[in-house]
């Protein structure tokens, strides 16, 4: 046997000493992973509980995670499954659990209180959702109370639904060279504006479409060095309302990591729109708006379906001003519930510490995905 | 320089046999319309082959030397320099002959851009017309190009453009009343149309009134019909941007024009700021007051 041979059946061989071994002495955390036993230790503290808990919710042990519970009695097990991941279409149904945090609030010889954060990784990006969690001692056990809140229920009613559905039709591949095209919507940046952070170069602004059609919007930016040689170019991504209806107007954030602006000396901005099918509705009235000063400093509110098509998918853009009226800061946030008709889902955006001293007022704009429609 | 010099008497030694050849052997017209026939005269006598070499289009034939070769309309159609050459085993007789557009128009290809446009622009629409023949070919020679704008009422503005080198332009401005416009380009009896949406421009103000709703929890807004500042109604689908201030808080909501105007209703806020925006245009303030 040549040389080759033998270390291919040495390499063999080594795989299939590796593989039974990883069969009959399994790590915990691949255990997890494959569906088996969980890596479940003894309940005999309360975060001992709360982790088991976290652990079964990962492993998507719905029924494991259930029996757990000290008030189990109070829901049943879909109804604890569809708080986690949503009575209806939303950005947790398709996620899975990515790791979770566990922290003490308080705690004595019988009771503690806990908080749990899970992160969701969704297509968006990691969703952190806190609970807090009342935790009791049963016997030598620790059990989690499960503070499961309850879909609201919307009145069975009719709401109208008439609102505008904009249709496109291009020309045919057989039309003749010349025949017109329909025009791109008009749109135009009304306000950009450049910062140097830690982290590079962002550039934040706002884009209208003035047109009287709907627009598929985005906006890319390019850094130009002192000698006009493009050094770098980024578009918003994400961090744009995609769909503007007429007049209305999206924040757009663009970041250049890793960049300084001293070695810039232009911006070249392109604005990109084209043509979309679109529907107005729905309306979501964003209730209840409070800019929340540092520490923590955050906008928070309220989201208000007004129309009957259910949102599975919120996207919240706030917009933030000096008092010069100059953008200083745009941030978002993904909503993880579905919005009901007429009902209020909360949101909060975080803003940046250094900043929140500079913001005197905000706008807030709101794109969804329903399913079946288009953003 | 004496390079050059010695190139050029070389090339002329060579080309004036041809030159010659092309006098004697060949008899091809200097110029025919595409699409028409034409006939080619060969002298000499004995078996040779004809062959007509163009832009996009060869032909060969073989022909008795001493004939007049004829070729029927619509043989040689795209316009364009062409060498005929007639060949033997011995000799390579050539001659050159240009095939030029129809004189008649019969086909326009028309741009006109934009296809929709706020209205009241001055020079805001533009048409470039291109005339071609039956066969596709661009007519050079100048032709008369009439362009008509005519909105739904029956305005129309025209202007009168002379073709160069086959093409024709022209600006226009949109009119004062929204709709979709007839852009029509004319040559002879040849006309091409295309459609051009004059649309409004922003609102000229936005106008809003508000009231409690029959509860009493809420405030119902309601902006006046949107028009633009020559009167047209601003279009169903615009948006327009509430905002209700109070207390530090704020709450917004972007709401569509429904049949001219948009309405929603609002948190009612004793002392609340009540506003209206759409695109960068500023409505009107309330302060609202509970009694």
């Amino acid at each position: 046997m040549n040389k080759g041979g033998l270390l291919a059946a040495f390499l063999m061989a080594a795989t299939v000493a590796l593989v039974i071994v990883g069969t009959i002495w399994p790590a915990p955390s691949a255990l997890a992973y494959a569906g088996g036993r969980h890596v479940f230790q003894s309940s005999a503290t309360p975060a001992d509980a709360v982790n088991n808990l976290g652990q079964a919710i990962q492993a998507k042990s719905w029924e494991k995670a259930y029996s757990s519970l000290a008030n189990k009695a109070q829901f049943t097990e879909p109804q604890f499954e569809h708080d986690l991941t949503g009575y209806y279409p939303s950005l947790l149904t398709y996620a899975t659990l990515d790791h979770f945090d566990v922290r003490p609030l308080h705690s004595s010889a019988d009771n503690a209180d806990m908080q749990i954060t899970l992160y969701w990784s969704t297509v968006v990006g990691l969703a952190p959702v806190s609970r807090d969690v009342h935790v009791t001692r049963n016997g030598d056990q620790w059990q989690v109370a499960w503070p499961v809140a309850k879909q609201p229920v919307v009145p069975p009613q009719v709401i109208p639904v008439n609102y505008l559905r904009w249709d496109v039709i291009y020309p045919g591949a057989g039309d003749d060279w010349g025949t017109q095209a329909v025009e791109a919507p008009h749109v135009r940046i009304v306000d950009m504006h450049p910062v140097q952070r830690a982290e590079g170069v962002v550039i934040m602004g706002e884009l209208l479409n003035e047109d009287v059609v709907p627009a598929y919007v985005s906006v890319s930016a390019t850094l130009l060095g002192k000698n006009q040689s493009p050094i770098a170019t980024e578009s918003s991504f994400d961090k744009i309302s995609h769909l503007l209806l007429p007049k209305q107007v999206t924040p757009f954030l663009i970041r250049f990591p890793d960049r300084s602006l001293s070695g810039v000396s232009s911006i070249r901005m392109s604005p990109f729109s084209t043509l979309i099918s679109a529907s107005a509705d729905p309306v979501i009235e964003i209730d209840n708006e409070h800019l929340n000063p540092a520490p923590d400093a955050s906008l928070t509110g309220q989201l208000i379906n007004q129309s009957g098509q259910i949102a599975n998918v919120a996207h919240v853009l706030g917009t933030f001003y000096d008092k010069s009226g100059q953008v200083v800061w745009v941030a978002d946030r993904y909503v993880d519930t579905a919005l009901l008709p007429q009902t209020p889902v909360p949101f909060s955006i975080h803003i940046p510490e250094d900043l929140a001293r500079t913001i005197s007022s905000q706008r807030t704009t709101v794109a969804t995905y329903s399913e079946g429609g288009a953003l | 320089m004496r390079r050059r010099l010695i190139s050029l008497v070389v090339a002329s030694l060579i080309a004036t046999p041809c030159l010659i050849a092309q006098d004697e052997a060949l008899q091809a017209p200097k110029s025919v319309a595409a699409g028409d026939g034409f006939a080619i005269q060969t002298t000499g006598t004995g078996k040779a082959a004809l062959y007509i070499v163009g832009p996009s289009q060869v032909l060969k034939c073989d022909v008795e030397r001493g004939q007049s070769i004829s070729f029927a309309p619509g043989t040689l159609h795209n316009a364009g320099h062409y060498l005929v050459i007639l060949k033997t085993d011995s000799s390579s007789d050539t001659s050159e002959m240009d095939v030029l557009p129809a004189s008649s128009p019969s086909e326009l290809s028309f741009l006109a851009r934009p296809s929709r446009l706020p209205v009241g622009l001055h020079d805001g629409i533009t048409g470039a017309v291109y005339v071609f023949d039956a066969y596709k070919n661009l007519i050079a020679a100048p032709e008369s190009v009439s362009f008509e704008l005519s909105n739904p009422s029956g305005v129309t503005q025209t202007h009168v453009v002379q073709t160069h080198n086959g093409a024709a332009l022209t600006a226009m401005d949109s009119t004062q009343q929204q709709g979709a416009d007839k852009f029509t380009a004319r040559v002879g009896d040849v006309t091409s149309t295309r459609i051009v949406g004059q649309v409004p421009g922003d609102p000229c103000g936005i106008k809003m009134s508000t009231k409690p709703s029959p509860s009493g929890q809420q405030i119902e807004l309601e902006t006046e019909p949107l028009r633009d500042c020559s009167g047209n109604a601003v279009p169903d689908g615009t948006i327009v941007t509430f905002t209700e201030t109070y207390a530090g808080a704020q709450t917004t909501a972007d709401v569509p024009l429904k049949r001219g105007i948009a309405q929603v209703a609002m948190p009612a806020h004793n002392g609340a700021m009540l506003s209206a925006a759409s695109g960068v245009v500023l409505g009107n303030q309330i302060h609202w007051e509970t009694h």
